[in-house]
């Protein structure tokens, strides 16, 4: 594969006509990681509002949004493999708890009541939870190359019942079913992320930790994208047929995209559990998959940036449902009501997925994107 | 030699109810060839109707009414939920009925609390002696239903005209279309037959040990048992049913003497055990039809 900038006619420099940002003149401008400008201070205000935010919001929604963005990462390796390389699967909660596992077993207190190696430096533990996770997802990718469709869906259904088992069962690693054990302990250049100090809090320093993490993995995958493997990988979700003929190597691209979302789901796991800090080998589950299953769903399938957003809504909407009793006094916060807001909560991941797919299939993207062609067009409207 | 065969005898009364769901599964399939994952709802709504239903009309008349009630649920899912999304990609279709499954459970779970609900079976954990071996009464009439079930289902699809369609249209919809087969009828039949399957499943697996809100978790076993039989093949279903509850049931018995190492109720884990190995070796399962690739 030739670089874009090669198939440039020589001499002609690509520039911006003022006034019209659509406007391509080369195709490496349109294959730009941010090829337009609004796209580009956008993206710049965003990042620089949430660079901001440890110092706008209290530590308690910081922590919240800490978990987003760590979810965000998982959302994003989901979304490799599923939306753009068309793999269904439903075993993401098992990858997840991989990461989780290996992070916290390499960073705790070797002298604790579960396995641990006493290696607190994050940019180790969360390599290697990635690289752990990575190395199953390139065992199980086999099974890929041999099935299709549901048949994949089902076994990966199945791995997260057997990944269950094993982590209820194995308990110096795990702690057991109902006791659990204590997350990854996060420590950089000597200071220690989640214990308060002098400058910044600790919710301050998770937050920061994972929104770097988030902005770094979400380059890379949207530099992935759109390179000549995340080309492939959306040659095999349109039809994989006519992508082995045209030459894509089906096993090899497939284990490719595996191996990645395992990574990215491994490095979410080790994350996510560095901000709740406690891991309960039952949380590995069914809903788990189906909740990263909605947040791609709802975000936008094969959208980085629709990743982030439906990652953001699913975590964000606890924390909304719980604001329900004060404007709908029918329905209480009491967990064994008969009506209660953790029901609604699981009955709005249902009814979300199912709305979203009927009504809005390109997901939260695909409506900013509405709202986007609204303005660029206004006031003319076709 | 007396424990294996009661074991073996439990895993097939155990095996049929597995039977019972992959067919619900494998009819779906083969209509609209999605594999609907609201089973597992639409089972613990069947056990559950039937224990609100046992008290004023007793347990026969209760599971005739409970298979009548879940059958219109599964229609009126169908007609709603799932017909807007006709020729849409299978994915698409298959997470909606995961989206209706966590949706539905919920709404169920509010119907049964925190404590276990009797379905009212006259068999509870009362055992007999069949040639020499110890069996509980419950898992001969699991078995005993399950074959007068799919004797009607195959005869049904065999005979009559309704059931010929069916096959038409599983086979080829345009073409069945084409000759005047309502294939919205199929549709609408093989979510009702579905969902009379799971209530007959939900409530034999709640006999004895009663309706609580993991109860689903059960329906999830049919899954390894259609895949080992194949996703479209209803013999396939039958035996791979079967085949789990005897191997789930055999190393419930035997695991802890011969590999302890596994943990404790390995056995529950046994069944998608079984199915990765199976899709190691046979990718389509046992009775498949294999995938054929045109370019």
């Amino acid at each position: 594969m030739t670089t874009p900038t090669s198939q440039r006619p020589p001499g002609r420099k690509p520039r911006q006509l003022s006034g019209r940002p659509g406007l391509y003149t080369s195709y490496a401008q349109h294959l730009r990681l941010l090829n337009t400008r609004p796209k580009l201070v956008a993206v710049g205000a965003i990042v620089l509002l949430a660079l901001a935010m440890p110092w706008l919001v209290q530590d308690r929604t910081l922590s919240l949004l800490a978990l987003a963005c760590a979810a965000s990462i998982g959302a994003i390796g989901l979304n490799i493999v599923t939306g753009y390389a068309g793999q269904v699967s439903l075993g993401h909660a098992f990858f997840l708890a991989i990461g989780a596992y290996t992070a916290a077993a390499l960073s705790g207190d070797p002298d604790g009541r579960t396995i641990g190696f006493g290696v607190t430096n994050v940019l180790v533990w969360l390599l290697a939870a990635g690289l752990v996770a990575a190395v199953f997802g390139v065992l199980v990718a086999p099974l890929a190359t041999r099935l299709r469709g549901l048949y994949l869906a089902i076994v990966t259904l199945g791995l997260v019942f057997i990944g269950e088992h094993v982590f209820k069962e194995w308990r110096d690693l795990t702690g057991g079913a109902g006791v659990g054990r204590p997350g990854p302990v996060p420590e950089l250049f000597g200071v220690t992320l989640n214990k308060s100090g002098d400058v910044l809090t600790s919710d301050q320093k998770l937050y920061l930790l994972m929104l770097v993490c988030l902005v770094v993995l979400g380059i890379l995958a949207r530099n992935l994208a759109r390179s000549k493997v995340g080309r492939a990988f959306a040659a095999i979700r349109d039809r994989d047929i006519a992508a082995s003929v045209i030459g894509v190597n089906l096993a090899r691209y497939k284990m490719i995209a595996f191996a990645v979302s395992s990574f990215y789901a491994g490095c979410a796991g080790a994350l996510l559990y560095t901000i709740t800090g406690f891991i309960e080998p039952t949380s590995f589950n069914l809903l788990l998959s189906v909740q990263y299953i909605a947040m791609v769903l709802i975000g936008g399938v094969a959208t980085i940036s629709g990743s982030i957003m439906g990652a953001f809504f699913i975590t964000l909407l606890p924390a909304l449902t719980r604001e329900l009793p004060t404007v709908a006094p029918f329905i209480s916060s009491d967990a064994s009501a008969p009506l209660n807001v953790f029901q609604v909560e699981t009955v709005l991941y249902g009814l979300l997925i199912i709305g979203f797919l009927i009504f809005e299939p390109r997901g939260l993207y695909g409506i900013w994107t509405r709202i986007r062609n609204y303005w660029k067009a206004w006031p003319f409207s076709y | 030699m007396k424990e294996l065969l009661s074991s073996t005898l439990a895993g097939l009364g155990q095996g049929s109810v597995y039977a019972l769901l992959a067919l619900g599964f494998v009819i779906i399939y083969k209509s609209m060839r999605v594999i609907s994952f609201a089973q597992p709802a639409l089972m613990l709504a069947g056990a559950v109707l039937v224990s609100y239903l046992v008290g004023p009309f007793g347990f026969i008349i209760a599971v005739i009414l409970g298979v009548v009630g879940i059958a219109l649920l599964g229609l009126g899912l169908e007609r709603t939920v799932i017909r807007p999304m006709v020729g849409k990609p299978v994915f698409v279709v298959a997470i909606i009925t995961l989206g209706i499954d966590i949706a539905l459970r919920v709404v169920i779970n509010g119907f049964i609390g925190t404590d276990v609900r009797q379905v009212g079976d006259p068999w509870g954990f009362s055992r007999v002696s069949l040639l020499g071996v110890t069996v509980q009464e419950r898992y001969i009439a699991m078995f005993l239903t399950t074959a007068v079930v799919i004797t009607v289902l195959f005869a049904f699809f065999k005979y009559t005209r309704l059931g010929l369609a069916t096959r038409a249209a599983s086979y080829d919809q345009e073409t069945a279309l084409a000759q005047g087969i309502s294939v919205s009828t199929v549709f609408a039949m093989a979510w009702a037959i579905a969902g009379g399957l799971a209530a007959i499943a939900g409530t034999f697996v709640a006999t004895g040990v009663g309706v609580d809100q993991q109860l689903w978790i059960i329906a999830l076993k049919a899954l390894p048992a259609i895949i080992l039989g194949g996703l479209d093949s209803l013999g396939g279903a039958v035996v791979g049913g079967l085949t789990i509850g005897v191997v789930e049931s055999l190393i419930a018995t035997y695991q802890s003497d011969f590999a302890p190492w596994l943990g404790d109720n390995f056995s529950v884990v046994s069944p998608y055990v079984v199915m990765l190995l199976v899709l190691l070796v046979k990718p389509y399962g046992l009775f498949g039809t294999k995938e054929v690739e045109r370019v």
